[in-house]
């Protein structure tokens, strides 16, 4: 088997996970309208929701996924409700500048709580790998995969079946209507971020299994997923995931074709390149 | 009553108060202690070594105390950023420090090395390997450390000395580095070091990473699919441990992962985070000389106090910073800077820690005796292999596979 092949296969897993991360942000913007530049400090929190759950309680980070993701769907409804609700008719610069402060406040607070330090979990199979041949797949990579995949699929589901995920599309794609339909759309709107929070959470989660956290990593996550809701078309739930597995899978072909230090260049190259060709991404609707 | 001020009284009204101006100086100036501003990483990417490294400054302000100095140490965090380690040095110059010492990172090092050759206070580079520290023709710049040149030098021919002993031939590698400027002088001492002698052994990888990294995946793949019999290493201690979790979750299995001469791979914290898979890895270092009673008096105390920690040599030359630093002192009979540089010129320290002879400086301010020994992580500990004169156990090369390890 060419060598080539554990780098795309590594990359589609990682993808992934990254795809549910941008599927947050793509939920947030597709329903609120608000561009969440919080989103990576969102993710960072819980992460470190997972570690204490791991030191306090002996959680395995699986187990926690749906804990942190439930409480970061808490913190997004409240943040919507509390705070956004009274900034969505304000002009888009006001909105950006107020999520940069959460972003910071969030930034600062872990800082002061845990230190600037990189803190990681530990599991029993962290350095398990499973092998097909000359293929090697890293258990952990495949765990957070399959989680990220299942959740993607639980949320399809959600918007497409349920009674309040279709109203929610009804107050993304009409508010005015949906309202005078007599839906509570800021309820709706808080439901929304809440629900981008908890995906960002869950995607923390299975990231965490890969990669260490420490305050400042937010900032790095929110940039990717900007690239990879640009790439895939803001707003779109399988663009996400299509612009996750395809910055994922970039990355891997770079690392392995030219340079892994070069990766990040060849996912921001894929993002110009998508900008030129097809503006409003691969999966996204032409305003 | 009209009072006038004569000359005489002028004059006695002179002297009392010049007398009460210049009280506190001649007080200041008989009390002078030698303050030492010693900087270190202690938070942000380099934190736990920088930590460490502290724990050698803290065993030196009792114990060399005890060897009859007078001094006292402020410390000082340079959050792992050359940026703050400037702006700390100058702190630490205006809070009335004599001489600085530090600073783990080479980079950080040059940004302090600026500052006290701007300001004209001496300073002491405890660990840092970039030449360029001391071959820029500073005049109060001193390096109890090996340059990269001298670490990749030394450790190179350590690699010939360790194939020969264990009766085998790596015939190619892969070069892991990180590409800070720790990491990039390594990189040059060992193409310099091709070119001049040869290596036993073809490089026919050469990846760089950032020591920020948090994944480690690709470029381990990379190394992996080179297929080279062994994987040389320039490092630091977060970036290892995600390189050896990540070599075991890929199945790669050199022949043996093996450093030039870096940081991580004899910390406790090492072992700690990778069990059985940190045995069987190879440092060339400098490191303690078990023939000096002094080196083994700091083991014995670092020990005792770091009852989870190994004492390496973060510890020795944190340790020997301060001492150059009071001895220096101790001699000038001053803390002025001239004073202290012209006394660090003359260093001559015999009693000390680390492997080599004597410290002292060249003209540069280089000290040039220290020289390496390879250290093997064997039952959980460093133990020296070569130079055999000085092995406390036989070399395990090739080392036992991931899954061999019970």
């Amino acid at each position: 088997m060419p060598g080539w092949v554990n780098f795309v296969v590594a990359g589609l897993l990682t993808g992934a996970v990254y795809g549910l991360m941008a599927l947050g942000l793509s939920v947030i913007f597709g329903v609120v309208r608000v561009v969440n530049f919080a989103h990576g400090e969102m993710m960072m929190l819980a992460m470190y929701g997972v570690i204490l759950l791991q030191r306090w309680a002996g959680f395995d980070p699986l187990v926690s996924a749906p804990v942190v993701a439930a409480a970061l769907f808490a913190l997004g409804y409240a943040l919507q409700r509390g705070l956004l609700n009274r900034f969505i008719s304000r002009p888009e610069h006001e909105q950006f500048i107020l999520m940069l402060g959460v972003a910071a406040l969030l930034t600062s607070s872990m800082l002061m709580v845990f230190g600037p330090d990189a803190a990681s979990i530990d599991t029993s199979y962290a350095l398990d790998s499973y092998a097909l041949g000359s293929l090697i797949l890293d258990k952990v990579r495949v765990f957070a995969a399959s989680g990220a995949i299942l959740c993607m699929a639980l949320l399809w589901a959600f918007f497409r079946l349920s009674r309040t995920g279709k109203a929610i599309r009804a107050c993304a794609d009409n508010p005015v209507g949906a309202a005078v339909a007599g839906l509570d759309v800021n309820r709706f709107y808080a439901t929304a971020f809440g629900i981008g929070a908890a995906c960002v959470a869950a995607a923390g989660t299975f990231l965490l299994l890969l990669v260490d956290v420490q305050p400042y990593l937010g900032a790095d996550y929110t940039l990717l997923s900007f690239v990879i809701v640009i790439i895939g078309g803001l707003g779109s739930m399988p663009g996400a995931l299509l612009g996750g597995v395809l910055v994922g899978v970039s990355e891997g072909l770079a690392a392995y074709f030219v340079a892994p230090s070069l990766k990040s260049l060849f996912s921001y190259g894929l993002l110009i390149l998508v900008l030129l060709v097809r503006p409003q991404g691969l999966m996204g609707r032409r305003a | 009553m009209k009072r006038t001020i004569d000359r005489r009284r002028f004059g006695m009204g002179a002297m009392a108060a010049g007398a009460v101006i210049a009280a506190p100086a001649i007080v200041r100036a008989q009390a002078a202690r030698l303050r030492i501003g010693n900087l270190l990483p202690t938070s942000g990417f380099e934190a736990l070594t920088g930590q460490f490294c502290q724990g050698g400054i803290d065993l030196a302000k009792t114990m060399v105390k005890d060897m009859g100095y007078d001094f006292e140490v402020i410390d000082a965090d340079t959050e792992s950023k050359p940026e703050t380690a400037r702006t700390q040095a100058e702190k630490l110059i205006r809070d009335g420090c004599h001489i600085l010492l530090g600073a783990f990172d080479s980079g950080q090092t040059l940004a302090i090395a600026q500052v006290c050759e701007q300001n004209g206070i001496p300073f002491v580079a405890d660990i840092a390997a970039d030449p360029a520290i001391t071959n820029q023709g500073f005049k109060f710049v001193f390096r109890n450390f090996p340059t990269a040149v001298m670490l990749g030098n030394n450790g190179l021919a350590l690699f010939a000395e360790l194939f020969k002993v264990t009766h085998t031939a790596p015939k190619t590698a892969v070069l892991m580095h990180v590409n800070d400027t720790f990491g990039e002088a390594m990189v040059k001492g060992i193409d310099g070091y091709d070119q001049k002698v040869g290596l036993p052994f073809k490089i026919v990888e050469n990846i760089g990473y950032s020591p920020q990294t948090n994944d480690l995946s690709a470029e381990v793949a990379k190394a992996k699919a080179a297929n080279a019999d062994l994987l040389v290493v320039v490092h630091r201690l977060n970036d290892i441990i995600l390189m050896v979790r990540e070599m075991v979750k890929q199945r790669y299995q050199p022949m043996g992962i093996i450093s030039p001469g870096s940081p991580g791979m004899q910390f406790k914290q090492f072992f700690k985070s990778l069990g059985k898979y940190a045995n069987y890895c190879i440092t060339n270092q400098p490191w303690m000389d078990p023939k000096q009673p002094l080196a083994g008096r700091v083991q014995e105390a670092y020990e005792k106090a770091h009852p989870d920690q190994n004492m390496t040599l973060e510890i020795g030359f944190t340790f020997e910073g301060v001492l150059i630093c009071a001895d220096a002192a101790k001699r000038a009979g001053s803390t002025k800077p001239q004073a202290l540089v012209e006394a660090l010129r003359a260093t001559h320290i015999t009693n000390r820690v680390m492997l080599g002879g004597a410290i002292s400086f060249d003209e540069h301010g280089q000290n040039v005796n220290l020289p390496s020994a390879a250290t093997e992580n064997l039952n959980g500990k460093p133990m020296v292999i070569l130079p055999e004169a000085n092995a406390n156990a036989k070399p395990v090369f090739p080392m036992p596979g991931w899954s061999e390890r019970g």
